[in-house]
């Protein structure tokens, strides 16, 4: 799992491996472990992306998935 | 093309360069995009890329320019990493037939990256860090292209 701009300074870490089987699961891990987290990865602009690809779904996740979150972008 | 580079660049060395040996193209137009210091509130400013999929995103967009304005030929330059003020952050040149087409793909790119390309922007200074995310300006600048 990776944690991008203001989500991986409010996480404390960027990159962690952690057991799931679906994107909803690893939402429920988060919710028990870091309720500030779970709450900002809730937000609307927050978008998520697995194995590189935007999903708006729950997904199911492999082994090795990699399952980004990623908040508002700006470039420029 | 779009490249993602973590070393300063000179923007006009990027354009001598993609201006060259284009004898059927018309019109070159280009943006370069500085850090500004904000009157000492920002000492550094630190751009962070997704790699593999900010390069794919910002791919995709450069195809819909071509496709939209009908463009010969786009490149886009963009840092990622600590930039000091002064420093070019990013670069967009568009070749065309003719200007018009040119000018527009450029606005068009930049409204792009301001507010939808995958970078997270920090900056640093007397006062501390902060994320910058788009402003209402920005995303206002994006809207115009939807409606056209």
């Amino acid at each position: 799992m990776l944690l991008f701009g203001r989500l991986a300074d409010l996480a404390g870490w960027r990159e962690r491996e952690i057991p799931a089987a679906s994107l909803a699961a690893l939402r429920g891990i988060l919710a028990a472990e870091d309720p500030a987290l779970f709450e900002a990865l809730q937000a609307p602009a927050v978008r998520t992306a697995v194995d590189q690809t935007l999903v708006n779904l729950d997904v199911a996740l492999r082994p090795d998935s990699e399952v980004a979150f990623l908040p508002p972008m700006s470039g420029g | 093309m779009i490249r993602l580079v973590q070393a300063p660049f000179d923007p006009g060395e990027a354009l001598g360069e993609f201006c060259r040996d284009r004898t059927e193209t018309g019109a070159v137009a280009s943006f370069t995009g500085l850090a500004r210091a904000e009157s000492g509130r920002t000492d550094i400013l630190e751009l962070e890329a997704y790699p593999g999929f900010t390069e794919r995103e910002i791919a995709r967009h450069e195809a819909a320019a071509r496709e939209r304005f009908g463009l010969q030929d786009t490149l886009i330059l963009h840092r990622t990493g600590p930039i000091s003020p002064g420093e070019a952050i990013v670069f967009v040149a568009a070749a065309a037939s003719h200007r018009r087409a040119a000018f527009e793909a450029c606005d068009f790119l930049m409204d792009y990256l301001k507010s939808r390309a995958p970078f997270w922007k920090k900056e640093t200074g007397p006062d501390g860090a902060r994320w910058i995310e788009p402003t209402e300006r920005d995303q206002d600048d994006l809207a115009r292209w939807e409606t056209q």
